[in-house]
């Protein structure tokens, strides 16, 4: 296979992956915004919605304020932005379109249909339901994509690649969140907060869509270190870090598997994967959970231009 | 102007026999239900992602061809003559190229002008004395046929470096089936889905000799802003080769290598959809970012085949079109089963004079020009247009021949007000292997869809139709 077909499907898959996710903070960020002072608490959402989003400093550029509105409009539509929901979009599709020959009919369908459509919502939708609406719209079609190649792709090295995009994505996503939301999530012996605590609590699951499968998990309270434990270590969530590497480890292993030979990629997925599975919470919130975040995401990174060197140039 | 040929009516309103199915088919079908096919072929055109590129438009990036849903009918008689026609002329297309790019007979017989090879810019030095394998130059070729009447086909032009538009070929026959099958269940006419095993098996016969028995084929792109990308990509799909652009490869040590995921892997056949000036910056264009270091190299080694060779334009320029019955008797002692266009050449001076006279009434086209830019239809155009190619014509006749303005045969189309006839041209595709010629029956049927147009290039806003040759 032509790495650079490689690479376009593992990008496509990536852009997909981010525009949901970006998708889903400011769904929640919007819910959040609307409960009264008292519950939410009084941080500016929207600030740590682009901070999730990891573009808090190109924004800072270019707007004063991070305003409901200057948000929305930066992570959904912005030109300026290359990571708005839009130009996710249109990334995704330019990639899909270099490698037609390499996607089944149905993801086509799927991510030239989707960008088709978002001409629809033209320079950003006119209310909040309409607003919500286009969320909901940009889940849906990632969720039409992601459905097309799981039920329709050859498991083949195409697949597995695109299935490498998605989990570098996803991990990295997962990191993010905790990454800003560290200071929420304390460990069991500190003071544990009020009712003010819980509705961002919440959110952070919802923000993964996790926020049912914790429940089931733990059949408990939302507890913040419970959280942490799941987004961190649980193999059954599908967002978390160990289900991210769970993951990324079994693709690589197909590929190097029918390439005949392992690389560096392979060897740093499954240290990576060897720490997370070696961990406990309460030593991670020993050394500091935010330490642990950092040195993930620079990990993951670090993976990401393995995989690159390896396969994709 | 002379009435055109109505490929499915005689003048008495008699149809043709070709047409009959059809004629009484669209006699009883619903106006609502031609309508209703029309938007669905351009639902399932704008979902299977069909697009083409228009120059020069900054926001029609992704504008669909407009696609006919009447098909154009061509009898089992025609097709022969047609078939042998184009047998022929790409045969001594073959032996011209060959010929030229070594003894250069035709040249000492005095039948073609030096200058008009050797001063040409799509002459390639670099491919004199150079073999190629098989001596086959012109691997696919698109050969543009006009009908004036019933028994009279031109060649319009010869389309022998990157001809486009065997896609549109292939995916019109699709939404026709699915749009009407109920017609296809009343005809015999012949499939046109086996063409991508057609050019794989051209593609494959003419492998070097060093490659292994089992070549790797590439098609080789100049990328997605290409106005035919999607064509590259569907083919290169159906072909199930691999669509690469030039920085997918490089060249080591005269061969030619392609960047995959398993490492560098040898290539053997180039389908390159690229202009020999971009082909490779260091023997042409500089500046190209499109092409591969050192391919000319590879390729002078035998290493490599590309298809079409290097320096096929100068068999299909406009300036050699109108030697090509000459051509055609000087190789195979034949003569043409297909006419060419009658032609003024403007370089030879009772022919400019002629031409100067009559401009209002002749076809005047740069000799250089392709997609129907560059010309001029006489009766068409107004006085300021005449004039300027007048004045074009005088201060450099070379660049210019003139035609008759030809009256291309109509074929019944749906347009806003109904049924009505319009001015159809065809582009059959001629591959040639090692072993054999092959030509899949019908081409891409191009349809003029504005009233009394004669210009059918897509990129004039012209459209397509699925070309049907009956069986019997």
């Amino acid at each position: 296979m032509l790495s650079r077909t490689a690479d376009n499907l593992y990008w496509l898959a990536r852009y997909v992956e981010r525009a949901e996710y970006l998708a889903r903070i400011l769904e929640v960020t919007q819910r959040l915004t609307t409960l009264p002072l008292s519950y939410a608490g009084s941080s500016n959402e929207w600030e740590s919605a682009l901070a999730t989003a990891g573009c808090a400093h190109a924004f800072s550029v270019l707007y004063p304020e991070a305003s409901e509105e200057a948000v929305s409009d930066f992570l959904c539509f912005s030109s300026a932005n290359p990571s708005s929901i839009r130009n996710c979009f249109e990334l995704a599709r330019s990639n899909a379109r270099a490698v037609r020959t390499a996607l089944t009919v149905e993801m086509w369908d799927a991510i030239n249909g989707a960008w088709l459509e978002l001409k629809r919502f033209g320079n950003g939708p006119s209310s909040r339901e309409e607003f919500l609406r286009f969320l909901r719209w940009v889940q849906e079609n990632s969720l039409r994509f992601d459905g097309s190649a799981y039920r329709t792709m050859l498991r083949n090295d195409a697949y597995w690649f695109s299935r490498l995009g998605v989990y570098m994505e996803r991990a990295d996503n997962t990191a993010r969140i905790l990454d800003v939301k560290y200071h929420m999530l304390l460990p069991a012996h500190e003071r544990v907060g009020g009712p003010l605590d819980y509705f961002q609590w919440a959110a952070i699951l919802r923000s993964v869509s996790a926020l049912t499968a914790y429940h089931w998990v733990y059949r408990d309270s939302v507890k913040p270190w419970l959280i942490a434990d799941l987004l961190i270590l649980r193999d059954e969530m599908p967002r978390s870090l160990a289900s991210c590497y769970q993951n990324l480890v079994l693709y690589l292993d197909h590929i190097a598997h029918a390439y005949g030979r392992q690389g560096p990629a392979q060897r740093q997925a499954r240290a990576i994967r060897a720490r997370i599975e070696n961990s406990r919470m309460d030593e991670i919130f020993q050394t500091g959970l935010h330490e642990f975040i950092s040195e993930f995401i620079t990990d993951n990174n670090r993976l990401g231009v393995s995989i690159s060197e390896q396969y994709l140039i | 102007m002379v009435l055109a040929f109505d490929e499915m009516k005689a003048a008495d309103g008699t149809v043709r026999p070709a047409y009959g199915e059809l004629a009484s088919w669209l006699a009883g079908v619903p106006p609502d239900v031609l309508d209703f096919r029309r938007r669905e072929a351009e639902v399932l055109f704008r979902r299977i992602g069909i697009t083409f590129a228009v120059y020069g438009e900054a926001d029609a990036q992704e504008r669909l061809i407009p696609f006919d849903v009447l098909p154009r009918i061509l009898s089992a008689s025609e097709w022969d003559i047609l078939r042998s026609g184009l047998e022929q002329r790409v045969t001594a297309i073959n032996h011209y190229l060959r010929d030229i790019y070594s003894r250069r007979e035709i040249l000492k017989a005095g039948i073609i002008p030096e200058d008009l090879v050797f001063r040409n810019p799509v002459f390639r030095p670099e491919m004199n004395g150079q073999k190629v394998p098989y001596d086959i130059y012109v691997h696919i070729a698109g050969i543009d046929i006009v009908r004036i009447d019933a028994h009279t086909f031109y060649v319009l032009e010869d389309n022998a470096r990157t001809p486009s538009g065997v896609s549109y070929m292939l995916e019109n026959r699709e939404i026709m089936l699915r749009l009407f099958p109920e017609l296809f269940a009343r005809h015999h006419i012949a499939p046109v889905e086996n063409y991508p095993d057609e050019l794989l098996a051209a593609l494959n016969s003419v492998a070097p000799a060093s490659s292994s028995a089992d070549p790797t084929v590439v098609l080789l792109t100049p990328g997605v802003y290409n106005s035919a990308y999607y064509e590259h990509s569907f083919l290169a799909d159906k072909l199930g080769v691999e669509l690469v652009e030039g920085r997918d490869l490089f060249v080591r040590d005269e061969l030619v290598y392609m960047r995959t995921t398993q490492g560098s892997k040898r290539v053997d056949v180039i389908y390159r959809r690229i202009e020999d000036d971009f082909l490779d910056p260091l023997a042409f264009r500089p500046d190209s970012a499109l092409g591969v270091p050192g391919l000319m190299s590879a390729y002078q080694a035998g290493n490599v085949t590309l298809a079409n060779a290097v320096g096929t334009g100068i068999a299909d320029d406009k300036a050699i079109y109108s030697y090509m019955p000459e051509i055609i008797k000087f190789y195979l002692g034949a003569e043409p089963i297909l006419k060419n266009v009658p032609t003024w050449r403007c370089r030879e001076p009772e022919h400019l004079s002629y031409v100067v006279e009559h401009v209002e009434e002749l076809v005047i086209k740069e000799v250089h020009g392709s997609g129907g830019y560059g010309m001029m239809i006489g009766p068409q155009a107004d006085k300021g247009t005449v004039a300027a190619f007048r004045a074009k014509l005088k201060s450099n006749p070379r660049n210019f021949v003139a035609q008759p303005t030809l009256a291309l045969s109509t074929c019944p189309t749906c347009v806003d007000e109904g049924v009505a006839p319009r001015h159809v041209d065809l582009r059959p595709f001629v591959l040639t292997g090692r072993d054999r010629i092959r030509i899949v029956p019908g081409g891409l049927t191009r349809v003029a869809l504005t009233k009394g147009s004669l210009v059918v290039n897509s990129s004039q806003g012209g459209g397509t139709k699925d070309t049907w040759v009956l069986d019997r």
